[in-house]
């Protein structure tokens, strides 16, 4: 029979019973939308995720001082990465940490291999003052290698210089936005000292340098301890010590040299840390890298993706028996104008392909008005938490085709079964 | 003149093997010519329905022959039943069953698009069925905004749409009062006449049957008695030299 006349019949007969095929359409309608949201979202995040990663440099690796897994239960193995799951159970100490000793030893040992090494500290956030104006800043101790591998350009003044690093000196980087603010020039800025009142300590600081705001440190993740503040930069040893830390550090970003392999670089590097945690029993040393830790990302973002999409699967599939349910109901209310039908010539063929596609327009209907909510939804959640949104479009048309099959699959049975009627008992049905 | 209904020995059965087992026609031999207008009367139960249900190729009989327009039924699979019913016969029922929420139109166009007959060739021929039957000004109107002898023109409108050689109504006029049962019944004369249609018509009022060419009486799954009351071919020589002058 005619595909457009079954499609009219469908529409009539949903149009007359408005209530029943909303209803109907519901757990549908729940089932698409959550899954077009949740690939929306996800899809987003993987693309965010990757991207601010990409912008961190494909050379890098990251030694973590984590704890160690147990009995590799803490510990999963993916895409060949370990990552570790941190158990609050144990403390780290003092001995626990990577020392600038081991550091410079590594440095040494890979002298080659290594591009530069980034470690960063923060020293706290407080207020800057100058005469009588005054700024809120937050304090970030950094090595040379920092800026190797997060660029930042200098509009003002220079560098931090070795003198500075080497002698502890309190000299800093301040942004160009605070420079305006608190110098109105920005060249005026250059050799002013700031005083800066932290938590629990003053510090004096003489500015050698203005940088560029919305810098490539944009994205990295040391920008993050700045929130709350304009970024200073200062020398990690100047940062240790007005915090009075000791010399010890749990995150280091080495970047590779050109040309080296930094799968090779950070299988060494963590043998070259092995002796010195062979007897610690809670801690150890891991080595990820970017490609790494993007593998593990992605893999625990498509696990939750997964998860979830086996939840909205079942509404999907509660929702195809509520279909399956209601095309029952209208085989039976219609059984008189079945039997109708087949007495003015209507093959089995044509019956069942009548209910069949009333059943498949419920769920493309359901499906369509899903999709809409589903991917409002998932921009609207991807641009709160300041994602762009990304909806997937293998997602909605895989999950279009999807609500097609579920009307196959779940209008089959009842469409069979109005094929199948004795037409005479049709007629006869009160 | 040629039978287009052949019945030999019907017999029709109703849960066979089981032991309500029920025999509703006990043999029943009929045949219809071309053109007739024949009436089966008889009371309830009388196997009647049934009868007209076999007639239809609705069901198929127990144990005997069937030759409809030389087709024999018992050959042939369910779907060629289908296509029996949509090309051979058109059905007029006493409920009307027309196809709710479906206007007069779509409901005269359906069994051509059972049939296959291109859109434009089936609104046509709806139109002009409508107009057959007086019902072009309602053609329109849903089943629901229509009077019982206004459902059950439309409904006569329907049976006619592929032009079948059979109508077989079942109790027509039986939900009608007698002045609109009186109009349903001219239209079934003017098919007859007009079109030669060949028309079976079950029915329990004895005077209807009295307008009819032959009157079946059917009891307890036997026929009884048979009336002539008009010479098929006479009548159709008779057609045919009045359209002459």
């Amino acid at each position: 029979m005619l595909l457009g006349e079954n499609i009219t019949l469908a529409i009539t007969s949903l149009k007359s019973n408005k209530m029943r095929a909303l209803l109907t359409m519901l757990g549908i309608i729940i089932g698409i939308a959550a899954v077009i949201a949740i690939f929306t979202v996800g899809n987003s995040l993987t693309i965010s995720i990757e991207e601010s990663l990409q912008s961190m440099g494909s050379n890098d690796v990251y030694v973590v001082v984590s704890e160690r897994s147990q009995e590799h239960d803490y510990s999963q193995k993916i895409d060949g990465a370990e990552y570790p799951v941190s158990d609050s159970d144990a403390e780290m100490t003092d001995s626990d940490y990577i020392t600038s000793e081991m550091i410079r030893e590594m440095y040494e040992r890979f002298d080659d291999d290594i591009y530069a090494i980034n470690i960063s500290h923060s020293a706290g956030r407080g207020t800057a003052e100058y005469r009588d104006v005054s700024g809120r800043v937050s304090l970030v101790g950094t090595t040379v290698g920092y800026f190797i591998t997060s660029p930042i350009d200098i509009v003002a003044g220079t560098m931090l210089s070795q003198q500075d690093y080497n002698g502890q000196r309190m000299s800093c980087l301040v942004q160009e936005d605070f420079a305006e603010d608190m110098f109105g020039e920005v060249s005026d800025a250059v050799g002013k000292v700031i005083d800066v009142e932290l938590e629990d300590s003053n510090v004096s600081l003489t500015i050698v340098g203005v940088y560029k705001s919305a810098s490539a440190s944009g994205m990295s993740g040391m920008s993050m301890l700045s929130l709350g503040g304009s970024t200073v930069y200062l020398p990690l040893q100047t940062a240790m010590a007005i915090t009075h830390s000791k010399d010890q550090f749990s995150t280091i970003r080495v970047s590779a040299a050109v040309g080296v392999d930094t799968e090779q670089l950070s299988k060494n590097i963590k043998s070259f840390y092995e002796p010195y945690y062979r007897n610690n029993t809670d801690f150890e040393v891991t080595v990820m890298t970017l490609e790494s830790m993007i593998a593990m990302l992605t893999s625990m973002l498509d696990t939750i993706t997964l998860a979830i999409s086996i939840v909205a699967g079942i509404a999907l599939l509660v929702g195809g028996i509520g279909v399956m349910n209601i095309m029952l109901v209208s085989v039976t209310e219609r059984t008189r104008e079945i039997g109708t039908r087949k007495a003015l010539g209507a093959k089995n063929s044509s019956i069942r392909a009548q209910f069949i596609v009333e059943a498949i327009i419920i769920c493309l209907i359901g499906g369509i008005i899903g999709l809409i909510l589903g991917i409002t939804a998932g921009v609207l959640l991807s641009n709160y938490m300041g994602y762009p949104a990304m909806p997937s479009i293998s997602g909605i048309i895989i999950s279009l085709a999807f609500s097609m099959g579920i009307g196959l699959f779940f209008g089959y049975f009842p469409a069979n079964k109005a094929a199948q009627m004795n037409p005479i008992d049709a007629l006869r049905y009160e | 003149m040629a039978s287009i209904i052949k019945l030999e020995n019907i017999v029709k059965k109703f849960y066979i093997g089981e032991p309500n087992e029920l025999e509703i026609l006990h043999g029943v031999s009929l045949e219809v010519k071309e053109g007739e207008f024949l009436s089966i009367v008889g009371p309830s139960g009388s196997g009647k329905s049934t009868l007209m249900n076999l007639i239809g190729v609705l069901d198929r009989p127990t144990s005997g022959s069937y030759y409809l327009d030389g087709i024999d039924v018992e050959q042939a699979h369910d779907n060629d039943l289908s296509d029996i019913r949509s090309q051979k016969i058109g059905f007029v029922f006493q409920t009307y069953n027309l196809i709710p929420k479906t206007n007069a139109l779509r409901n005269v166009e359906l069994p051509m698009l059972y049939a296959g007959v291109p859109k434009a060739e089936r609104r046509r021929r709806a139109q002009e069925l409508l107009e057959l039957v007086e019902m072009s000004d309602r053609a329109n109107h849903l089943p629901e905004e229509l009077s019982g002898g206004q459902k059950q023109r439309v409904a006569i409108a329907r049976a006619m749409a592929n032009n079948p050689a059979i109508i077989l109504a079942d109790e027509p006029t039986g939900a009608l009062d007698t002045k609109t049962g009186r109009l349903v019944m001219d239209l079934f004369h003017k098919l007859n006449e007009e079109q030669h249609k060949t028309i079976v018509l079950i029915t329990h009022s004895p005077e209807l049957a009295e307008e009819t060419d032959r009157i079946i009486s059917i009891r307890d799954g036997n026929i009884v008695s048979e009336v002539v009351k008009r010479d098929v071919d006479s009548k159709r020589k008779a057609t045919v030299e009045g359209q002459v002058l």
